[in-house]
């Protein structure tokens, strides 16, 4: 781990003005990621900026009739809050599907969505990583990728976003809200908020350097039975191998978003008409041009079963 | 003590200590942090400073150069040990790669360089400003690849590489019905929660390692081979071990360089093995690739048995003895083993949990389920059908004991094996169920192993011995054998492990240390219980000890007494003579599981397990069956998930953390039962005793393989079954 400096912060103000003030600045909030990546050497910040004790640790009503989610509130307050178990199962279901406990009684809402890749090579400082050191090729490719993306990746990387709460937050239609270092804010929908990666896959969302996460908006609720399945190897505490978030309502149309497949939590608006005629169709339209490797090429019928599995729980 | 006859009746037969299911006496130590581990002695905490490992960054080749600068400017740094500064090493005896690499490189990880600083983090910080530049050489690092080419290995443990009995080829041919069927088991890792860790410390030319190890006296004389020095110059510790399974049966980097480290400082210096390294720098369990082939009657008798292996190791230097149960298994007039091996550049393959049976277990209780299926016989009956009560490559040598088909029979009537279905018959929801079982199987192990008892005037008896407990019970069996022989509660009973300075014991490995180390402490008790009745002007032969007191018909002292002049020490060391020559010790038993495997996902959740065994007397029936449970979890994680996965083209284990190397949780697992069958063995020690510990997990991967064929009627033989590999044979969803 390099030397770093640190600082606490009390306002989203002081936290972009920080980072303004200071060179090779980081934020950090619950850390469970950022940590281990800084031991690692993999993030290597001169200065960290802790924002955990912002004041938004709430989550509000908004005029809209949804949720805004502050982006300190713990994944542990907010897959118990009463709301959001009621009115969005989708992103309870998710956030205890993910992690440990203790994981989670740490981890943030804006730290969890900004997770990085679990690749095991961008893990290993001795191997050629796109993402961690740019331009020094990607191991993944023809190695050792049996949990790695299927579609939207490049000849560069075919990382993908871990975050299972994601998932929920992609089918919900979320949005971030975030402020910048001149105080400018403004909302990012969640469909926009991962950048694909193309060359420069260590550009990994829309935010630009300072930019703070300051809540995640959920808008109001939509109804139907909510339903996350996370596929892993073992039965907790493991990365998904894939994962689906899926909506439905009495007549048969729905949402449905997918993880463990891309560098985003996967969704295809258009793929959803044919949630009716069930998950064969669905699955064509949700996958169509992926690219698979040796390895990886059974996470397609995977999504496919695991939809056609969790349309027949939401059915009963 | 030589032990050449069969045990007869003897103190131990009073089982009023042994065989009670006992809590580990240092339990309260372990879970209030009081019990120190490698990492954590305070001796020389004032003084001490901190090692970081620099792994190499290639499998094979050569450290073209080093540059030094900038860590040795880093704050706090002290010294930075490699090759080129270290001094002529020599190598261990039970070493394969050297344990501080360069310039020429044999693994992936292997230590170059070792950092010291005056904190941990400086250490570490200062790690990753060693400059190294490489030299790729081409490796190998396929197993399969290596088939057609591999050698034939060396003599293991004694074991021939190749084995015949009768004329297999012929009757294999001949044989009404035939399985000729191929297996692969992955590399795996000990994972083990406690990493190799040492603190070392030099007064002149003398030096005392605090250390995490299996086998104290082996280790201690590779540490002074490897450092040049004098063995009696060497004091290794180890009392409390967080986990082995074989990973810590030798010497590893983490000491050796801590006292490189600490001559280069002057000061004691602590190591650990950084997590990331433990896969690739550390031994590991190595993949193999196994051909069976079983010929039977249609009755569903074995005429021919074939088993070969192929692994590889660094160098072609030893090779995994997947064959090892299958000549000693089953009956069967016409037989062949082989075991081949291929040169490897990944870091060295060395002993895990049951070298040997675990994998070739994996393999042969498949192809006996299949075989049980080609027959239309139960597996439970086909495996019975085959038994055998003598070594079946030599008929002379019957088996000490052999329950094996009494395991299967109460294991399948208290499981509801006969409500077993048709492969992918059973449906729970969406659940489809399966049951499976396997035979378990592991030779017995006995190792000459010695102790030093001392008894106080207050009657508190002392055991000094270099046995170690890595988790297993070793100091609970170890006290109660004391108490036993020595007529004293529980609490009278101190026991030293795990120093060099204490008489050389078994050590813990092969499951051979509880019978072993045992039974050295019954010897040197047997002496100290002469010396006490002598003192105390009694006939031996006639005293008893009970109680707390000596007596002899109406006379009784109390033991301390005998020490009221001064400690009494005796020590003694029980030597194996030929017993297991004559007749064959080995350990039995019968895994049955349940699993569910999602009807859409594949994924496989296991419902039930159960495990019985006959291994002996069962010496604190608890402790074992923490052994046995441990076992088939590990077994289950062969089963489902475990595997270090190798890139092919750099050489390496490429998920070389807990986060990529998945081993079970508490939510795998959800319900274990084990039962011991009431057994004596008067041919393995004084004690009656084997070894339990390996016998867990033997079987248990392929119980789970046959459960998920009998649950999905998709047969996987590549390990470990993951849901990819079946995904196409399941079920169309509807």
């Amino acid at each position: 781990m390099k030397s770093f400096t640190y600082e606490r912060v009390d306002t989203p103000a002081a936290a972009t003005a920080a980072f303004a003030r200071t060179k090779g600045s980081r934020y950090i909030a619950g850390g469970t990621n950022l940590l281990d990546l800084m031991k690692l050497e993999i993030e290597t910040p001169a200065h960290l900026i802790d924002i955990s004790r912002l004041a938004l640790d709430r989550i509000e009503p908004t005029s809209g009739g949804g949720l805004r989610i502050g982006a300190m509130v713990r994944n542990t307050d907010l897959a118990s809050d009463e709301r959001i178990r009621r009115d969005y199962g989708l992103v309870s279901r998710a956030l205890v599907a993910g992690a440990s406990g203790q994981l989670r009684n740490k981890a943030t809402m804006g730290g969890n969505i900004l997770q990085r890749t679990r690749c095991p090579y961008f893990y290993d400082t001795n191997q050629p990583c796109n993402k961690r050191q740019p331009g020094s090729g990607c191991a993944a490719i023809g190695g050792f990728n049996r949990i790695l993306a299927v579609i939207g990746a490049s000849d560069a990387c075919i990382a993908t976003q871990p975050s299972d709460v994601g998932v929920a937050l992609r089918a919900l239609d979320a949005s971030v809200e975030t402020v910048n270092v001149t105080g400018k804010t403004r909302v990012i929908p969640y469909a926009d908020f991962y950048r694909a990666p193309g060359e420069t896959p260590h550009i990994e969302t829309a935010l630009v350097p300072g930019e703070l996460i300051t809540a995640v908006t959920l808008p109001r609720p939509v109804g139907g039975t909510h339903v996350y399945h996370k596929v892993r190897d073992r039965a907790s505490y493991a990365f998904a191998l894939i994962s689906v978030g899926l909506v439905v309502q009495r007549d048969g149309t729905g949402r449905v978003a997918l993880g463990g497949v891309a560098y985003k939590p996967w969704r295809v608006e258009a793929a959803e008409a044919d949630l009716p005629r069930g998950a064969k169709a669905v699955t064509a339209k949700l996958l169509a041009g992926a690219k698979t490797t040796h390895e990886n090429a059974y996470k397609l019928p995977l999504v496919e079963r695991t939809l056609a599995g969790v349309l027949a729980q939401a059915k009963g | 003590m030589k032990f050449d006859t069969p045990a007869t009746t003897n103190p131990i037969d009073q089982l009023k200590v042994v065989g009670k299911p006992t809590n580990r006496i240092e339990g309260p130590l372990k879970t209030t942090g009081t019990a120190p581990y490698a990492y954590e002695h305070q001796d020389f905490a004032a003084t001490q400073a901190y090692g970081y490992v620099v792994g190499s960054a290639i499998a094979k080749g050569k450290i073209a150069s080093m540059n030094l600068d900038e860590a040795k400017a880093a704050p706090g740094v002290l010294a930075i040990v490699t090759a080129a500064n270290a001094g002529k090493l020599g190598k261990g005896d039970f070493n394969n790669a050297t344990l501080l690499g360069g310039p020429g490189i044999e693994h992936y990880h292997q230590a170059v360089a070792l950092v010291v600083a005056g904190s941990f983090e400086q250490a570490r910080a200062a790690a990753s400003l060693v400059r190294v530049e490489y030299t790729r050489d081409k490796g190998a690092y396929d197993l399969s690849a290596t088939v057609g080419t591999a050698g034939k290995a060396p003599v293991l443990y004694g074991n021939q590489p190749d084995t015949a009995v009768g004329d297999f080829a012929s009757a294999f041919a001949a044989a009404p019905v035939q399985l000729d069927a191929r297996y692969s088991t992955p590399d795996h890792a000990h994972a083990m929660m406690e990493p190799h860790a040492s603190i070392a410390s030099w007064e002149g030319d003398k030096l005392t390692v605090w250390t995490s190890n299996q086998m104290i006296a082996w280790s201690a004389g590779d540490v002074a081979k490897t450092l040049g020095l004098p063995k009696e110059n060497v004091r290794l510790l180890s009392p409390y071990v967080g986990g082995g399974f074989g990973g810590k049966l030798y010497v590893r980097a983490d000491a050796i360089l801590a006292a490189l480290g600490a001559k280069a400082t002057k000061r004691p210096v602590k190591v650990a093995l950084q997590r990331p390294l433990m896969m690739n720098n550390t031994p590991h369990r190595p993949a193999t690739i196994q051909r069976i082939r079983l010929g039977a009657t249609p009755d569903g008798k074995l005429t021919a048995i074939g088993h070969e292996s192929w692994s590889g190791d660094l160098n072609a230097a030893k090779p995994e003895g997947a064959v090892a149960q299958t000549r000693l298994l089953y009956a069967g007039a016409n037989r062949m083993t082989a075991m081949r091996i291929a040169a490897l550049d990944l870091a060295e393959g060395n002993d895990m949990r049951a070298p040997g049976e675990a994998p070739g277990m994996m393999a042969l209780e498949v192809a006996m389920d299949e075989m049980a299926e080609k027959l239309g016989l139960d597996p439970v009956q086909f495996r019975i059908l085959n038994d055998t009560q003598v070594d079946p490559e030599a008929p002379s040598r019957p088996f000490t004991q052999r329950q094996l088909n009494k395991c299967l029979q109460m294991g399948a009537e208290k499981f509801g094996w006969s409500k077993r279905g048709k492969p992918a018959s059973t449906r729970d929801g969406k659940w489809l169920v399966g049951m499976g079982v396997a035979a378990a199987f592991r030779n017995n192990l006995n190792a000459n192993s010695a102790a030093r008892v001392r008894l106080s005037s207050a009657g508190i008896v002392t055991v000094e011995t270099d046995m170690t407990d890595i988790g297993t019970g070793s100091y609970t069996i170890i006290a109660q054998t004391a108490a036993e022989m020595m007529g004293v509660p529980l609490d009278n009973v101190v026991v030293k492990l795990g120093d060099s300075s204490f008489p050389v014991s078994s050590g813990s490995g092969g499951q051979w240390g509880a019978n072993s180390s045992t039974a050295g402490v019954y010897a040197a008790c047997v002496k100290l219980r002469e010396a006490a009745a002598q003192k105390l002007g009694l006939n031996p032969a006639d005293a008893v000890f009970a109680d707390g007191k000596v007596k002899v018909g109406r006379r009784s002292f109390a033991l301390g007494d005998a020490a009221k002049d001064g400690e009494l020490v005796a020590e003694d060391r029980i030597e194996f003579g030929k017993l297991a020559e004559e007749k064959q010790q080995s350990t039995f038993g019968a895994h049955f599981v349940e699993v569910g495997v999602d009807s859409a996902t594949g994924e496989v959740r296991i419902r039930r397990m159960l495990a019985v065994c006959a291994a002996g007397r069962i010496l604190n029936p608890k402790a074992a069956r923490s052994q046995v449970i441990g076992g088939m979890t590990m077994g289950a994680g062969a089963a489902l998930m475990e595997e270090l996965a190798v890139d092919k083209r750099f050489g390496f284990f490429v998920n070389h953390d807990l986060a990529g190397y998945e081993v079970p949780v508490h939510a795998d697992i959800p319900y274990q039962e084990v039962i011991f069958l009431d057994e004596t063995d008067p041919n393995t020690s004084p004690m009656k005793a084997k070894g339990v510990g390996e016998l867990g997990i033997c079987g248990v991967a392929a119980a789970v393989a046959n459960a998920v064929y009998n649950a999905t009627g998709a047969r996987v033989r590549s390990y470990p079954i993951t849901l990819d590999k079946f995904i196409d044979k399941l079920p169309e969803m509807t």
